[in-house]
């Protein structure tokens, strides 16, 4: 199972990744294996405003569909379109190919979250 | 099985006809004049131009590629797939009943009226029930007018606290769908090892937000809730109501009613107790009987007797409404009245009686060979925790397939959810023992096979029309109709 | 006691007892507090014969009065139209029938193919990109169309037509009451959906406008406008259109709508009292996932050999639970066989035909129906197959004559609207023939008051 260094762990098993004032959202490799060969991913619309914990979208796979949680407030700048006609891109790289980018409301949301080592052990705990 | 791969549109040739009108006669009427053109079609209709030689021999052949319950051994668990006897499509096909208009003026449908308001009857005493409404299409529709009749009455009470409803995880998932579609929330309270309420739990679960808690009995793992009376008194103790989920009533009928248990709505699948076909999917029928309390809330429209005439009553201000156009699925209703009439008291009890032993017989012949997680007598049906040996490569999943080889349809496999690879086998009683023993050995073949030769599994089936399908491409680039090239 | 349908005899019982070291059946059953056992026999009729069976029944039937006596002139959501003698023969072909859904695509491509077969047929007459594997009836399907569109847009209300069959109406209200979505009826004006109270009745709040054309008065609405407005509104635009009528009138694919539905009863199905018949649904691609039901998609099997499977399941109950949209599983499979097997065998040309047979002779009976004296017309909109005719007459004692003279009379519409008493509903279709409406229009003369 891969984990990054530097990103922002949910619970929930989504990553943020900061870029300046804008963030990166997607889910994690441990999120897409359990899914399986995902099939289809629902993006977020642009200009949303979502708030943390809220749902942005669904991923699914041929027996499974999990709702993503956004980790944290804010409003949707962009959506990976690339993931419509392709959404196994998901697990070839699920840190590559993010779902979509944010303006985060409250950079101070991002202390609620984990870094790499605790998700890792959190994922230990999980499985 | 044949190896016949066209559709009916491959089949097609420009100027075929396979059914002719007889002439118009009517020459002083212009429709063009009529119906202005910008409401016309404007588009070509892409249908198939064949003969009818053509398309009886496409769909005979189309046929053919398909397993019924007249084909073989079709022991899926949850789903009763018992003998759909003829004579049932004999009675349904009777002109005076299938060429019946739903419109109809009552004094001109009298006997489809009475055969109704019988069958009301017939299916109340057989649950222990004061009174049903058989307008629900299925099973799903009976379950969700189940639980439309709790809200409506709790708010009838001026009770409008009450916005949740207990499931038990073991439950089928069309158990918490409905709950939400009839605006509530879902609490999920976890069995016992053995597929039980856990009576802690429900205790725990229970208080004046909960409107009622969905219940099979006996559970999805096929046993019986012995609990019972104490779990009926707790939830009504909370003031909630108690419904019945009547997918296992093949196991009980004659022996013990879901109203005697406690149950105060229940919903029964005629196309699985009642011997109504299961069509490839629908069409079904999903009567809903209540307990006197909740009578004034069943869906309309209700059979009702005044005097000797049998009279559709759509006068129900308390009802809960309609669920479908006209009068229920009524052509089913005609079946399973065929079925009970056919049957008597003492048919009904044998029924459940023969399905009750021929699933306990298969579970004690292969415990040695699956893991069976409850050892214990069940009823109608019972699920294996997948191949005894827990090293194996091979999943249940290899088991279904290879029993396709084998000339058997699967039973239901990873459901429940609380038993890891789940295999739920449910005979039924219209199987002989001599079946039994048949599929009892082929089990027992493919659990050896699994360890000495487990590619066997693994690439099953090989001897069926096609081999296992690509289902990641089917839903990740769909192709859901036909297209002209 | 032998029954019939269970094979197992009294010495495969004590062998099958002895297996399990119980000395009779009903140690099976001791698991039962003897509080709940029932105790006693059911109290229902003794076993019969089938011979016996099939006279109890028979003297059921036979207190009905069918549409194979009565002429049938009425329709009001079911129709009288001709069925072809193949539909009964194959949809009773026991590998169809005696089968389960589809979850075993290796020993279930007869079900699958045939689905797949009348998902393109409903896709293609409806002009829609996808269409799913059948729903209950007309009525739930408009009612699982107002769920999708509440689920999915922001929003709390459907606005739903007055002219849309009033038992439609009642089944949407029914699912929208404990959705907690409102309904809000449109009015009609002259037999039609008044455009300019949807204009006034939409707002950021409507999730969904539901029209039905031919609507329930058999007049034909264009939808040009009704489609604009919902979108403008960012609600969806709903069309419950019956699947006859296409084989003339504008699609729903035409018009621009989000979701079309309807009942299918119309093609190849008995009218059975009432059921069961099927709905039909359909959408265009970017709704396709969140379509209720069942869905068959063709893809390949291990070979590479077209197959085709159930698909898009993730939009399911089995697999969303709680979060599913739709508690639908089974529903109408052997229904949209017949569908599947009328469609194919009239094909296009015969589609178009059965359309303009059907307006035609509708559009002659008004005519003669008229010149009696005895009726009025009421509305002057394009029609099809249904007109409405105002008359001095009381129509429970119309019909009553009329039975007795052979006819299934039009349907009284003051049940419904009861500013519509002495209103009378006629339907005609193309299995009506010229001399049969002349005989009616006889009759009429007849009628006395």
């Amino acid at each position: 199972m891969k984990i990054v260094n530097g990103l922002y762990y949910t619970q929930d098993h989504e990553w943020v990744k900061l870029e300046g004032n804008a963030a990166l959202v997607g889910i994690t490799d441990f999120a897409a294996h359990a899914l399986g060969s995902i099939v289809f991913v629902e993006l977020p619309e642009v200009d949303a405003e979502i708030e943390a914990e809220e749902n942005f979208g669904t991923i699914e796979s041929v027996k499974a569909a999990s709702d993503m949680l956004m980790p944290v407030t804010g409003k949707v700048i962009a959506v990976n379109e690339d993931l419509e006609n392709d959404p196994s891109l998901v697990n070839s790289d699920p840190y590559e190919n993010w779902i979509c980018k944010i303006e985060i409301a409250n950079k101070a949301d991002l202390d609620e979250l984990m870094n790499a080592e605790e998700y890792e052990a959190f994922c230990k705990e999980e499985a | 099985m044949v190896k016949y791969d066209q559709l009916i549109f491959e089949i097609s040739k420009e100027g075929r006809k396979g059914y002719a009108f007889p002439g118009c006669k009517v020459d002083n009427v212009n429709l063009d004049e009529m119906i202005p053109s910008a409401l016309r079609r404007g588009t070509e209709i892409i249908l198939p131009e064949v003969s009818e030689p053509q398309l009886v021999r496409h769909y005979t052949q189309v046929s053919m590629k398909n397993f019924g319950v007249d084909t073989g051994f079709y022991p899926l668990g949850s789903c009763t797939m018992k003998y759909n006897p003829k004579i049932n499509e004999d009675m349904a096909s009777l002109p005076k009943f299938s060429a019946l208009h739903p419109h109809q003026e009552e004094r001109t449908v009298q006997g489809a009226l009475e055969l109704m308001h019988n069958l009301s009857g017939m299916l109340s005493e057989i649950g222990g029930m004061d009174a049903f409404s058989l307008q629900p299409a299925a099973g799903a529709q009976g379950e969700l007018a189940g639980l439309m009749i709790i809200k409506a009455y709790h708010e009838k009470r001026g009770d409008f606290k009450r916005t949740k409803i207990i499931v038990p995880d073991s439950a089928h998932g069309t158990n918490p769908a409905s709950a939400h579609i009839a605006g509530f929330d879902v609490v999920e309270i976890k069995s016992t090892k053995d597929g039980a309420i856990d009576i802690e739990n429900l205790k725990a679960a229970l208080n004046d937000e909960i409107a009622g808690l969905m219940l099979t009995n006996p559970s999805t793992l096929g046993l019986f809730e012995k609990n019972i009376v104490e779990i009926a008194k707790l939830v009504h103790e909370a003031g909630g109501q108690l419904y019945y989920d009547g997918a296992n009533l093949n196991a009980i009928m004659g022996q013990t009613r879901p109203g005697d248990m406690g149950f105060d709505v229940v919903h029964y699948n005629l196309h699985k107790t009642f011997t109504t076909p299961h069509g490839g999917g629908g069409p079904g029928s999903g009567p809903v009987g209540v307990k006197k309390h909740l009578e004034p809330f069943l869906p309309k429209p209700v059979v009702t007797k005044v005097g000797d005439t049998f009279t559709l009553d759509n006068n129900r201000p308390d009802s809960i409404g309609r669920l479908k156009s006209f009068n229920g699925n009524f052509g089913i209703l005609v079946r399973a009245y065929t079925y009970i009439l056919t049957m008597g008291a003492e048919g009904l009890s044998r029924v459940s009686e023969m399905a009750v032993l021929n699933a306990n017989y298969i579970q004690e012949k292969l415990k040695a060979h699956y893991t069976l997680p409850v050892d214990t007598i069940c009823k109608h049906e019972f699920v294996l925790a997948g191949l005894k040996n827990e090293l194996s490569t091979c999943s249940t999943l290899d088991v279904a397939k290879r029993l396709l080889d084998h000339g058997y349809h699967p039973p239901t496999i990873y459901f429940p959810l609380i038993v890891p690879n789940a295999i739920m086998i449910e005979p039924t009683e219209t199987e002989s023992l001599e079946t039994l023993d048949a599929f009892i050995d082929v089990m027992i073949q493919i659990s050896k096979e699994a360890d000495e030769n487990p590619e066997l599994l693994k690439n099953a089936p090989t001897t069926t029309v096609i081999r296992r399908v690509d289902e990641v491409m089917a839903a990740r680039s769909p192709i859901l109709k036909w297209e002209k090239q | 006691m032998r029954f019939p349908y269970i094979p197992n005899t009294k010495q495969d019982e004590e062998k099958m007892l002895k297996v399990l070291g119980l000395d009779s059946v009903d140690r099976l059953f001791d698991d039962i507090p003897e509080s709940i056992k029932l105790g006693r026999r059911l109290n229902l009729d003794v076993p019969r014969s089938e011979s016996e069976v099939s006279k109890m029944v028979k003297h059921l039937a036979n207190k009905n009065l069918s549409t194979e006596e009565l002429v049938c002139f009425r329709g009001a959501g079911a129709y009288d139209h001709a069925i072809p003698s193949v539909v009964h023969h194959l949809i009773s072909r026991s590998e169809f029938y005696t089968a389960y859904t589809p979850y075993q695509p290796e020993i279930s491509q007869g079900t699958l193919q045939a689905i797949f077969e009348y998902q393109t047929m409903i896709a293609n007459i409806t002009g829609m990109d996808v269409a799913n594997a059948s729903m209950y009836d007309g009525a739930s399907a408009t009612a699982e169309a107002a769920m999708l569109a509440s689920a999915n847009q922001k929003g709390d209300t459907i606005l739903i037509s007055e002219t849309v069959n009033p038992e439609i109406r009642e089944v949407v209200k029914t699912y929208m009451r404990f959705y907690n979505v409102k309904v809000v009826e449109v009015p009609s004006k002259d037999g039609l959906t008044d455009m300019d109270a949807l204009r006034e009745l939409a707002s950021a709040d409507t999730v969904g406008v539901i029209i039905q054309t031919p609507n329930f008065f058999g007049n034909i609405e264009d939808c040009t406008e009704a489609v604009e407005i919902a979108h403008e509104n960012k609600a969806l635009f709903i069309m419950n259109v019956d699947p006859i009528s296409l084989g003339l009138l504008k699609t729903p694919g035409e018009y621009g709508a989000d979701i079309a539905v309807g009942e299918g009863q119309v093609l190849g199905n008995s009218l059975n009292f009432g059921g069961p018949y099927l709905g039909f649904m359909t959408s265009s691609t970017k709704q396709m996932r969140k379509l209720p039901g069942r869905i068959v998609g063709q893809t390949v099997d291990l070979d590479g050999k077209r197959a085709f499977t159930l698909t898009l399941q993730a939009r399911e109950q089995h697999i969303r639970r709680e979060k599913a949209t739709s508690n639908i599983c089974s529903n109408q499979a052997l229904n949209a066989l017949a569908a599947t097997i009328y469609m194919g065998l009239l094909g296009k040309e015969g589609m178009a035909e059965v359309a303009e047979q059907s307006a035609t002779k509708a559009y002659y009976a008004k005519q003669e129906l008229i010149k009696t004296g005895k009726f009025r017309s009421v509305y002057d909109a394009p029609f099809f197959r249904e007109f409405v005719l105002e008359t001095d007459i009381d129509i429970e004692d119309l019909n009553k004559q009329l039975a007795d003279k052979g006819f299934l009379g039009g349907y009284n519409l003051g049940k419904d609207y009861p500013s519509d008493k002495n209103r009378v509903l006629f339907c005609v279709t193309e299995k009506r023939t010229k001399d049969e409406i002349d005989c009616l229009v006889k009759a009429m003369e007849e009628i006395t008051w």
